[in-house]
């Protein structure tokens, strides 16, 4: 028996991703700066997971980013405590939970990290939601600190000349922003630098995000919204774009020795919307149970998924289009036609729509990619009601009882 | 009043007006889910501009297509607009608001065929020059792409007359919501509800002859009828309603009945669509483009952080309100969100509120009604 045992360690042991001790402590060192900025002297600006960063870091801002503090408060599980005092102060239950944690934790440095550091500016980039705009205001007037907003018009079915024109001239306002913000002038040439390094930093998500392809997938989607982390936080650093050169290597290695991320991958699934947070483990141990690997999602490739508008030759102007047009700012059908890119280029055998209570841009239309994918892919799907942030939307049995009908489902379409 | 018959006749049953309306006259019609949409444009094309608020009537329909954690107004214009409610339309106008109606734009020409489709995606942010620039060139195109999908020619002139005319209807809206504020008594909220409904379901040439009758008749009324008794005879409490859209006519009665009375409102369906004269001097398309981002901000939209709060307190204040009504629908994040910061600031201004949440239609029931007269009687207490 003990022999066994350890076989079982081995094995789990071997599939462990090693770069994440580096994550972590590349994380750590991070937000301790973040946390020090105003022993240091440097400014912190607060701005969307979606908004263009690239400026701050040329100019020697630190980005700091509520959705990701929102992800951590989720997953510490503090996400149903925090949104209960949001309700307090009078914020509905229905609102967005990453929201509502974090202006719940900001007037007691509340969740997991105590607080975030107070912002000097808030950058806002109405991207990937409206939600954002009213959190982001209600933030600005609470800690009396100026707020930048980027309008990104969406586009339903394509971008308008007219669009295009307002963001480029708002990117110019962004940089005048920051200039009398910092008081100093915005640097050009270490612009392009950043510009550089952001393109690559993507570039490289994208390879690793691409190695799971392979059969078995050497890390799963629960791996990715662990890793996505530097690239949303500190895209355009050297830092960013190191790491995900190591992580690539790691995850060649694994796919030459051999390594899934499950253990019998024998079911291929990808995943449409935000992770829940407080729940990450606990899916991936019940997929792994069944053989099943979340291969792909919608949500990490988001960081992504626009280079083809980049120009690298002229990051700042080409940035209007790419952070105009993410998954999130698109029409559902287009949407929709991603999924099926996705399908097709992970070699998907059902599709796991998390319907997320807090994401309604995300969420609505999801039950029309569920039909687009079914008739143009016979790829079966399955939903989960929960929300990203706050447990107590989340029902563990129910949610057992799905995926297991689900796989079952697909395991009689798909016998071994 | 024969006016104020026919205006609740149209508010109880928008869709078989407009439905009649087209067989009778031949006009097409053009639908929109939004105040921001430009009528002045829809209507100098030809058509006569339809506010779509979704009956519901087959609300199921539309849970096929949205989660139950979308607002009933999405969810009932979906399922109108599936289950063939909507078959009068020649079109249909999504100016960029919210995030569901955002879906609800893409729901709409995916799984429906009302011809036109257009998306108005309007500037979030309503101030400064870049805004304006770009507000202005939205609707340019959006001329142009009426003037091509439909084989037509919009002229300037045209555009300029129907705008005069929508002027002379804000005008005369302002006259009667001025009436109100000095004699609360002068038109029942119900009333003032099917004249609004009115406004955004009729032709305009036709609803200003009638809201002209109605201003007449009610401002030779004599000494207007000044305060009606409230509760047990008191003077009933002077009211500010904010909000989104409220469809509901019961939603006034149940505050009249509860002794209170509205004298103001900071609604979409009321106040915020009309704030805004247009200037007739100029490049016409430029001036609507203004007036659209000057009118009182709807909060998905952005003016400075603290513009709506401030609005909306001298609003109150102007028109000695006693307390505030927020009236939201359920699932309305950018009503939502702004909720605690403005009833603190009233707060803080001496002003009180109180917050009702409605599923589509306001069900004044036992504990709606238990909270009003709790709300109203400590507004008399004060």
């Amino acid at each position: 028996m003990a022999g066994h045992g350890e076989k079982e360690d081995s094995k789990k042991q071997r599939r462990k991703i090693k770069s994440v001790a580096k994550m972590k402590e590349i994380m750590t060192t991070y937000y301790i700066e973040a946390k020090t900025a105003r022993e240091t002297g440097k400014k912190v600006a607060w701005i969307t997971s979606g908004g263009p960063v690239e400026p701050l870091i040329a100019m020697d801002v630190i980005p700091v980013y509520p959705e990701n503090h929102g992800a951590m408060i989720g997953a510490s599980k503090m996400g149903g405590d925090l949104c209960e005092k949001s309700e307090q102060m009078g914020y509905s239950p229905d609102l967005c939970s990453y929201a509502c944690a974090d202006i719940a934790a900001a007037p007691i440095n509340g969740g997991p990290i105590g607080g975030l550091p107070e912002p000097d500016m808030l950058i806002c980039c109405n991207n990937i939601c409206g939600s954002v705009l009213k959190w982001y205001e209600i933030q600005a007037r609470h800690f009396n600190a100026p707020l930048f907003i980027l309008d990104t018009p969406i586009s339903h079915v394509d971008f308008s000349k007219e669009a295009h024109d307002y963001v480029r001239n708002q990117i110019r306002d962004y940089i005048a922003f920051l200039e009398k913000e910092c008081g100093k002038s915005f640097d050009y040439d270490r612009m392009n630098d950043v510009g550089r390094l952001s393109i690559e930093g993507q570039r490289l998500w994208q390879a690793v995000l691409d190695t799971t392809a392979n059969r078995p997938s050497p890390m799963s989607a629960f791996d990715a919204f662990f890793h996505l982390a530097l690239i949303v936080t500190l895209r355009g650093t050297q830092e960013a774009t190191d790491y995900y050169k190591t992580l690539l290597a790691e995850m060649k290695t694994r796919i030459k020795d051999g390594i899934g991320a499950v253990e019998n991958e024998t079911y291929r699934l990808l995943w449409d919307n935000l992770p829940i947070w407080s729940k990450t483990k606990w899916l991936s141990e019940k997929f792994s149970s069944l053989n099943a690997c979340l291969v792909a999602d919608t949500y990490t490739s988001a960081w992504c998924g626009t280079m083809k508008y980049i120009d690298e030759t002229d990051f700042l102007e080409s940035m209007a289009q790419a952070y105009s047009r993410v998954h999130l700012n698109i029409g559902t059908d287009q949407m929709a036609e991603t999924v099926i890119e996705m399908i097709d280029k992970y070699h998907i055998d059902g599709l796991v729509v998390h319907s997320n209570r807090s994401c309604k841009p995300y969420s609505f239309g999801q039950y029309d990619i569920l039909d687009i994918v079914r008739k143009k892919r016979g790829v079966p799907g399955m939903v989960i009601e929960a929300d990203m942030v706050d447990e107590r939307s989340f029902s563990e049995s129910q949610v057992e009882t799905r995926i297991d009908a689900f796989m079952e489902m697909i395991g009689a379409a798909k016998p071994v | 009043m024969e006016t104020l018959e026919k205006f609740h006749e149209i508010a109880r049953d928008p869709f078989s007006f407009a439905r009649a309306a087209k067989a009778a006259g031949g006009m097409n019609i053009m639908g929109y889910v939004c105040s921001y949409a430009p009528i002045e444009i829809i209507s100098a094309a030809g058509f006569l501009p339809f506010r779509i608020f979704g009956q519901g009537k087959n609300s199921e329909k539309a849970d096929a297509h949205l989660q139950s954690y979308c607002c009933g107004h999405v969810r009932n214009a979906l399922s109108d607009a599936i289950s063939g409610e909507l078959d009068f339309l020649d079109g249909t106008i999504f100016p960029h608001t919210c995030d569901s109606i955002q879906r609800l734009s893409d729901l709409w020409r995916m799984n429906t065929d009302f011809g036109f489709h257009y998306d108005l995606v309007v500037p979030v942010k309503v101030s400064g020059e870049n805004a304006e620039k770009y507000m202005t060139a939205v609707l340019r195109r959006f001329r142009n792409e009426l003037e091509s999908a439909f084989q037509i020619e919009i002229s300037d002139d045209k555009i300029r007359a129907a705008a005069d005319k929508y002027n002379r209807i804000r005008s005369g809206l302002k006259r009667l919501y001025a009436l109100r504020l000095e004699s609360p008594g002068a038109i029942s909220g119900s009333d003032m509800h099917a004249a609004l409904r009115a406004f955004m379901s009729m032709d305009p040439d036709r609803f200003l002859d009638m809201l002209e009758a109605l201003m007449k008749h009610l401002e030779a009324s004599g000494p207007l009828a000044g305060e009606r008794d409230g509760q047990d005879g008191a003077t009933p409490k002077r009211l500010m309603i904010s909000g989104g859209i409220c469809d509901s006519p019961d939603f006034y009665s149940f505050i009249e009945e509860a002794g209170g009375v509205v004298v103001q409102d900071d609604l979409c369906s009321g106040s915020r669509s009309f704030s805004e004269q247009i200037d007739l001097n100029g490049d016409i398309i430029e001036s609507i483009g203004k007036s659209y981002l000057k009118r009182i901000v709807c909060p998905s939209k952005h003016d400075d952080l603290y513009a709506r709060g401030n609005r909306l307190l001298e609003s109150a204040k102007k028109a000695k309100a006693d307390g505030v009504v927020f009236i939201f629908l359920k699932f309305c994040d950018p009503h939502l969100f702004d909720y605690p910061w403005l009833r603190n600031l009233l707060k803080e201004n001496g002003i009180d509120s109180i917050m009702f949440e409605m599923e589509d239609k306001f069900l004044p029931d036992g504990p709606f009604k238990t909270r009003m007269e709790a709300f109203l009687e400590m507004a008399r207490n004060r």
